[in-house]
């Protein structure tokens, strides 16, 4: 019995030791770390689910919506649950894929994140954040999966806001589209992290960029309880999102369809027009009232994410690049739009107003004949005659005699270059300033700039000016292009007495985009101050209070007095009834309102001419400059006259109720009512 | 047990019961105390950690405390019974054991939470012989190693090599479910009856032998099912994969560590609310205790099993039968081992092994046969001279 007592006795140290341990034990984990894992059980107990903020609207002037939000059951994917599955994911998807009715591969792009070597279809968002990956699931999808979540693991579907465009295609470019915030942008911008959360959407391109700040809101935070399936089962904290503020926009929906048609009509009519664009703006206050790109497409296509094959028809040259917005990125030769410039520039020069030019049907510029259009002589004009017939040979001689004056081929130390100033003057060469993203500045030709160009290119012209150009098969055309690469190897820099002289007319190397022009005309048939166009008018609050009113800021003042501004509008005036649009304006009712304008037509090497018209109604007091251009479309009065007068029908209510009754904008901001909606009239 | 012993049980106990000299005075108070304290505790934290999902929020305290009071009249029948009658019937109890171990390997048996060990009874009851194979095992061990030390020495070979190989039977059949956290505690029953019998030390030795031989054995021909491989991967290092393998024990830390020194207060503890550690009412219940209750009251809970083990091991010093003292020990072993290995895979110096916390974690089975064997102890206390 005693050595019982004895290993009973170790048994008794044995039991007290480990009584010791585990007493000593929760000592170390509860009291000397309780804190550590207080903070760690709140972590695991609690998620912050980000609530978006409901963006603003794009509203027109009279508060019609251009792009609004609607509710819809959007289906997200959380990758990061998907990978924890025994096939990380696969199966999941293919389940999914049955109920959505979209096939595995799509749904496997659209959720993989993108990087360097992965583009498009693919998720710009944080890969720690749930995927839309269905924007409209009806309630029979949307109950399928979640009556089922476990065998839907990472598989959401809640109600959100998205984007909807009720005027369609129509100023998808000028409104722009949402997509989210990428890892790279929230880096790189500080302040940025602490604004926008995974679910956010930031604005890309037109408006929706632009006035981002403004239409985005403030997302709220729910702290919300959840249990270890991550089911809320009760909220800890709440702050609200404060919801985007509107944008209300100079932009009148029934006009911006009229000029959408109207456009599509003339690509239409023109067989190899390639693209296309038409701006209607407020002579008197510089506000954009239409803006229009052709080819358009669905804005809708980007929500929700966009799909393989979406993107690559937008992306692709045989769709025409659709997101371009010709209106602010489409850079061409003006033609003879860009007279005025031109008259005004030998009004400058010195030539008098009330002179007579003699307008032949060819004019020598150096060493080379310099046609009329169809070579045809019109005898001795008046410069106001010359815009009319839109004759040539008198702004060649001109352009020609300010080259020579400037010192020709060689230069004076000061040269004086009246014709590139003088389109300066008139906004050409540098971007309007307009509320858009990514505008192009056009282009004008002088002795800088051929320099410039010069010391880019003589490296490459040089070299085939003595290697030729040996891929090239036709033996002629080598010859003629090592014959050019030598001239623009050694003389390059110099401004030949042709570029001058096209120059003048809107030819050769002058490039201009078509709101340039718009605002150009605008500032020729008002006041002759240069504005920097602006599409937003005013940023409201949802109930609708104004947080501030957007100016229209003056930025220039055209190099021109008052009388020789009249007297070119006065020309201009004459056009569209006796001048060279006057075939695309016949029967037009010119006595009840009187539209005046200029055609252009450009030539473009290896294509079609570029078709322009620049015009403003009433002739007496103008309110409207409308500009369409259609490129590859021919002979201005061919297609863009003819699309200028659908547009003032539109306005005026010729064959077709009027969009701007009286012919007047809106030039008050639209009333909200405290519920929200608009109170019209 | 059969008829015979429960009716002279009771009418011995209803003649004793008058008297100033009833037996019910020499009961262990102490013991007593503690284990009903364990039991209460035990029902709040079970009706804590299921009352947000059992049916009708009450539905499986309800259970616990029907499970309680069965096992209180099994307490009060076995406190009556006289031990050293038990002895006589240690066998019949080892057999009815070893056959619902059997029973469970045949179709009979069903897998209930994952684990193989349960005989499904109808109406919604089920039983897990292993539970009273601790029971059986413990009793017939304690017959066989008790006989020759009745003549004052140690246990023959021959009895150690019986008491093996039966031992060998249970553990196989316990195995083959398979249930390792059970088996660890057969074994560790084994072994403790074997060394209070007051066997040779050449006999521990060659045990500890076996033993080293067997844990190589089992890594070596991979006898472990992956999931019990990972859960030692996870125990090793927990930061392995803390949403996957080691996420039992990295949860069940965080719910006792973040109870701190006063707790969060009954139903208050939102790890338990949220259901973060598996199996709260059963095997992770101590972790509903330290999440509600705290460092005071883990600690507590630590204490009143501390009494239970040393008054359990009084009773076997104080014991003047082999039987009774052998059978003490034994249980004695049993919890503490249980008490050990539960609680310290709960607070991380452990790995995570099935087995319920005595007194205190829900399940049926595994509460009689607890309660069984405390009155098993109070049996052997109240029918000691040296109490007196």
């Amino acid at each position: 019995m005693i050595r019982i007592r004895t290993r009973l006795f170790i048994l008794h140290v044995l039991v007290l030791t480990l009584l010791v341990v585990l007493a000593v034990r929760l000592w170390q984990v509860q009291v000397v770390r309780g804190q550590e894992f207080v903070t760690r059980a709140a972590e695991t107990r609690t998620r912050t689910v980000i609530v978006p903020a409901v963006r603003g609207q794009i509203l027109d002037s009279s508060g019609r919506p251009l792009v609004r939000n609607q509710t819809s059951l959007v289906v997200s994917v959380d990758r990061t649950a998907l990978l924890r599955t025994p096939d990380r994911g696969v199966g999941v998807l293919r389940k999914l894929g049955a109920v959505l009715g979209k096939p595995l591969k799509e749904l496997q792009e659209r959720i993989r994140p993108c990087g360097p070597t992965v583009s498009q279809p693919c998720w710009t968002g944080s890969p720690y954040q749930p995927v839309p990956i269905e924007e409209k699931a009806n309630t029979r999808e949307a109950l399928q999966i979640l009556e089922r979540q476990e065998e839907f693991p990472g598989i959401t579907a809640e109600i959100q806001s998205v984007r909807q465009y009720p005027l369609g295609r129509a100023g998808a470019q000028m409104l722009g589209y949402l997509q989210p915030v990428t890892e790279a942008e929230l880096e790189k911008r500080e302040g940025l992290k602490a604004a926008y959360s995974g679910v956010d959407l930031a604005g890309r391109d037109g408006l929706e960029q632009v006035y981002d700040e403004a239409l985005r809101g403030k997302s709220g935070q729910r702290r919300v309880q959840v249990d270890r399936m991550g089911k809320p089962i009760g909220l800890e904290q709440e702050v609200r999102p404060v919801s985007g503020d509107h944008l209300i926009t100079s932009i009148d929906a029934g006009l911006q369809e009229v000029t959408e048609r109207a456009l599509h009509r003339a690509m239409k009519s023109a067989p190899r027009a390639d693209g296309g664009a038409a701006v209607v703006l407020d002579a008197r206050t510089g506000r954009v009232l239409a803006l229009a790109s052709a080819p358009g497409y669905d804005p809708e296509i980007w929500a929700g994410g966009i799909t393989a094959g979406a993107y690559q028809r937008l992306m692709s040259e045989k769709s025409g690049k659709p997101l371009v917005s010709r209106a602010i990125n489409g850079q061409f030769a003006p033609g003879s739009t860009f007279k005025v410039s031109s008259v005004a520039a030998m009004l400058r020069a010195g030539y008098p107003i009330d002179g007579q030019y003699g307008c032949p049907g060819s004019y020598m510029v150096g060493d080379r004949a310099f046609n009329n259009f169809r070579g045809i002589g019109l005898g001795t004009l008046t410069l106001h005659t010359a815009l009319v017939k839109s004759c040539d040979t008198i702004f060649y001689r001109a352009a020609y005699e300010q080259y020579l004056r400037d010192g020709g081929r060689n230069p004076k130390k000061t040269v004086k270059e009246v014709f590139a100033n003088t389109a300066r003057g008139f906004g050409f060469g540098s971007p309007t300033g307009v509320d858009l993203p990514g505008e192009s500045a056009g282009r004008i030709p002088d002795r800088a700039w051929k320099k410039e160009m010069w010391t880019l290119t003589s490296a490459t012209n040089c070299k085939r000016a003595q290697t030729g150009y040996p891929e090239v098969t036709d033996r002629a055309r080598a010859e003629f292009l090592k014959r050019l690469a030598h001239e623009n190897c050694t003389e390059g820099f110099v401004l030949r007495p042709g570029d001058s002289a096209n120059f003048s007319i809107g030819q050769g190397d002058v490039l201009v985009t078509p709101l340039q022009l718009a605002r150009a005309y605008a500032a020729l048939v008002s006041d002759g101050k240069l504005r920097s166009p602006r599409i937003g008018w005013a940023r409201v609050r949802p109930d609708g209070t104004v947080v501030e009113t957007y100016d229209v800021p003056v930025v220039g003042k055209l190099p021109i007095n008052e009388k020789e501004r009249v007297y070119i509008k006065n020309a201009l005036s004459e056009v569209a009834s006796d001048g060279t649009a006057a075939g695309a304006f016949s029967g037009f009712p010119m006595d009840k309102v009187r539209i005046g304008g200029k055609t252009g037509t450009a030539e473009v090497w290896g294509k079609a001419d570029t078709s322009w018209f620049a015009s403003f109604a009433p002739t007496k007091n103008p309110r409207f400059v409308v500009v369409a251009m259609i490129s590859q479309g021919g002979m201005g009065s061919q297609a863009a006259a003819p699309a200028v007068r659908e547009i003032y029908e539109g306005i005026y209510g010729i064959k077709r109720p009027a969009v701007l009754p009286g012919g007047r904008p809106v030039d008050v901001l639209p009333v909200f009512r405290p519920d929200g909606t608009v109170a019209r009239g | 047990m059969t008829d015979g012993a429960v009716t002279r049980g009771r009418r011995s106990f209803a003649r004793r019961a008058v008297g100033a000299q009833s037996p019910v005075w020499r009961l262990d108070g102490v013991l007593l105390v503690a284990v009903a304290a364990l039991c209460v505790i035990g029902t709040l934290l079970v009706w804590s950690s299921t009352r947000t999902w059992a049916p009708g929020a009450t539905g499986l305290v309800k259970k616990h405390v029907l499970n309680l009071l069965i096992g209180t009249g099994l307490f009060v029948v076995t406190t009556a019974v006289d031990h050293r009658a038990m002895r006589a019937y240690s066998p019949l109890v080892y057999l009815l054991s070893v056959i619902g171990l059997v029973l469970v390997i045949t179709p009979l048996g069903a897998t209930i939470n994952g684990s193989h060990s349960w005989i499904l009874l109808g109406g919604g009851f089920a039983v897990q012989p292993s539970e009273f194979a601790k029971l059986g095992l413990t009793l017939m061990l304690a017959m066989l190693l008790a006989q020759p030390a009745d003549s004052g020495e140690r246990p023959r070979n021959l009895d150690v090599v019986i008491a093996l190989v039966l031992s060998a039977l249970t553990i196989g059949l316990v195995m083959a479910q398979p249930d390792l956290g059970t088996a660890l505690v057969l074994g560790v029953i084994v072994v403790g009856a074997l060394v209070i019998s007051g066997v040779r030390k050449r006999w521990i030795a060659l045990l500890g032998l076996a033993a080293g031989a067997g844990v190589f054995a089992v890594f070596a021909f991979q006898m472990l099912e992956p999931y019990q491989v990972a859960r030692f991967t996870a125990f090793v290092d927990p930061g392995v994969d803390p949403r996957g393998v080691g996420y039992n024990s990295t949860q069940s830390l965080i719910a006792i560590g973040s109870g701190q020194v006063f707790g969060k207060g009954l139903f208050e503890g939102g790890q338990t609310t949220g259901r973060f550690v598996p199996e709260q009412h059963t095997d992770f219940i101590f972790t509903v205790a330290g999440e509600e209750f705290g460092f005071l009251g883990s600690v507590t809970i630590v204490l009143l099993l501390g009494v239970v083990l040393l008054r359990g091991l009084k009773i076997a010093r104080r014991c003047d039968d082999r039987f009774g003292t052998l059978a003490a020990g034994t249980i004695v072993c049993w919890f503490a081992f249980q008490t050990f290995i539960n609680i310290g895979m709960t607070i991380g110096i452990m790995p995570i092994t099935g087995l319920p916390l005595p007194f205190v974690s829900y399940g049926g089975t595994a509460t009689f046969a607890n309660l069984i064997a405390v009155g098993l102890l109070q049996s052997i206390r109240i029918r000691e001279q040296s109490f007196t």
